[in-house]
């Protein structure tokens, strides 16, 4: 038989993998295993990083752990044993666990870069470039310490966004 | 477009041309993107895959961008094509773990690439030659608006574009450079220089992303974080830092060559007379003598040979591009043998 990956070379070792409680077998030579188990090695390590910083330090919100998100059945618990979320509502679902997880991997917890076509539209091509700025300026007010201006362009902000969403 | 039409291009990448494109071979632009109706592969039953398999057809269909570009169902493909496709940068590793409901879209000269039901629903490439990533963040920022207009992105307006991964929320960019940095691996200067860069949001790994090794002294260097800051910014942060890392490659070169002359040049010659004799050759051996070769190059020290065709042979010493140039599979021991071969014959030219 031949290693199912490379189609090559004689398969020489079987090989196991369980993902998501589906077992699947492959045939492999020896080159392509030791590269697969690398691959697993790399996989398992990236779950394995984000559950570590998911608790870290932090308190771990347990009412949280039984709430399954209402777009996929995911839990926290899940999420912290694979590190990949089911879908885009669980952003809101596990909001209050992720938040402290995403200042801790990217420094931040709000995005500052572009928007969908079809809310820019809505803001108009004026508000869009004026969202971004007052976010960057909200951002800096926020480093500087200076809390009353953020509060204020927090505001502003809120505004703007909420007229985007009414149009849409 | 079939997919064997690809053997007989050279992608656009793989070029030489553009700005610094001695010491950056290409530069990459990735962007993750999500539906908004459906979970996330991993999470999607078999109909709700198909659905964003279909959606996603019809949306391309409508796009000029994509006149003439080749569709794979990656089930649809054997064992060597998809390694080919790897090979090329066309597809990631990730992309051929499970088969089913797996798709993606090049287009004819192999600059826009789109993996469907990756990680994420869509992983949105752009691949260029050279030091080059304002341009190829344009491009990529067109294509991402073309596929917006006709699918419904998962969005949020606080946390940007929602990932499967928590790592890529916000942007889902991640902007990359490949690059070669010989003479600072040489002058043991690399591990500082990478060091560096992680205190600077930047990430470096090989030839083929995550988790590979750096064969050839081939880099990718790129962003790690994705929110909090807007696209031009990362775009801004990588291209800064690239041009500093240019610099050190640069006067650790200069250096080389005043000091260890006869060493340097020793070391080149050796690789050209290797790559110009050797009958048995593996292809790790092969990447790292044809970037002590390009290197030589570079520095004016060999003179007779077109980096279109040592940037070609860096792709078609490969596994599967052997074997497809050879038109029958090959053992170990024969991709060895016909590898030295097609070496050796593109240098005796």
């Amino acid at each position: 038989m031949l290693c199912e990956i490379c189609g090559v070379n004689e398969a020489t070792v079987e090989f196991t993998e369980i993902v998501d409680d589906e077992v699947t077998q492959l045939h492999l030579c020896e080159s392509c295993a030791r590269e697969k188990g690398v691959e697993m090695e790399k996989h398992f390590g990236i779950a394995d990083l984000l559950a570590g910083l998911t608790d870290a330090g932090l308190e771990f919100e347990s009412e949280e752990a039984e709430v399954k998100c209402s777009g996929c059945g995911m839990t926290y618990d899940d999420f912290r044993k694979i590190g990949r979320l089911g879908c885009g509502e669980c952003y809101s679902t596990f909001k209050r666990n992720l938040l402290p997880l995403l200042k801790r991997i990217h420094g931040s917890t709000r995005h500052l870069g572009k928007s969908t076509v079809k809310l820019e539209k809505a803001a108009g091509v004026t508000k869009r470039s004026e969202l971004q700025e007052l976010r960057q300026k909200l951002q800096r007010a926020i480093e500087m310490e200076e809390f009353e201006e953020a509060a204020k362009l927090r505001d502003r902000i809120r505004e703007l966004e909420k007229k985007a969403k009414e149009k849409e | 477009m079939k997919l064997d039409d690809l053997l007989k291009q050279t992608g656009e990448w793989l070029k030489g041309i553009g700005p610094n494109s001695e010491m950056v071979m290409s530069s990459r632009i990735r962007l993750a993107r999500n539906l908004a109706k459906y979970p996330f592969p991993h999470r999607a039953d078999k109909k709700q895959l198909e659905d964003v398999l279909s959606d996603f057809e019809k949306a391309y269909k409508r796009i000029e961008y994509f006149k003439g570009a080749l569709y794979l169902m990656i089930k649809d493909l054997n064992a060597l094509d998809k390694q080919f496709l790897i090979e090329r940068h066309l597809i990631s590793r990730e992309h051929i773990r499970h088969t089913e409901y797996k798709a993606v879209l090049i287009s004819d000269r192999e600059i826009i690439s789109v993996m469907v039901n990756e990680e994420d629903h869509l992983r949105i490439q752009i691949l260029q030659s050279g030091f080059n990533l304002q341009d190829t963040w344009q491009l990529a920022n067109k294509i991402d608006e073309e596929l917006d207009r006709y699918l419904d992105y998962a969005y949020s307006n606080e946390l940007g574009f929602l990932t499967c991964c928590p790592t890529n929320v916000g942007t889902g960019l991640r902007a990359s450079c490949m690059v070669q940095l010989p003479s600072l691996v040489i002058t043991k200067q690399i591990k500082k220089v990478l060091y560096a860069i992680t205190k600077l949001g930047l990430t470096a790994r090989g030839l083929y992303g995550e988790g590979t090794e750096a064969y050839g002294n081939f880099f990718q260097i790129s962003n790690q974080v994705t929110l909090g800051h807007s696209e031009e910014e990362i775009i801004d942060n990588l291209e800064r830092i690239m041009r500093q890392i240019i610099e050190q490659e640069n006067a650790a070169r200069s250096s080389l060559l005043a000091n260890q002359r006869p060493l340097f040049e020793d070391m080149i010659w050796r690789a050209y007379g290797t790559l110009k004799s050797a009958h048995i050759i593996t292809s790790n051996e092969a990447i790292n003598l044809l970037s002590h070769v390009r290197l030589g190059m570079d520095l004016g020290i060999i003179k007779d040979i077109d980096r279109n065709m040592l940037n070609e042979l860096l792709i078609q010493i490969q596994p599967a591009h052997l074997q497809k140039l050879q038109g029958k599979q090959l053992s170990t021991h024969e991709r060895d043998v016909t590898r030295a071969e097609l070496i050796r014959s593109k240098f005796m030219r």
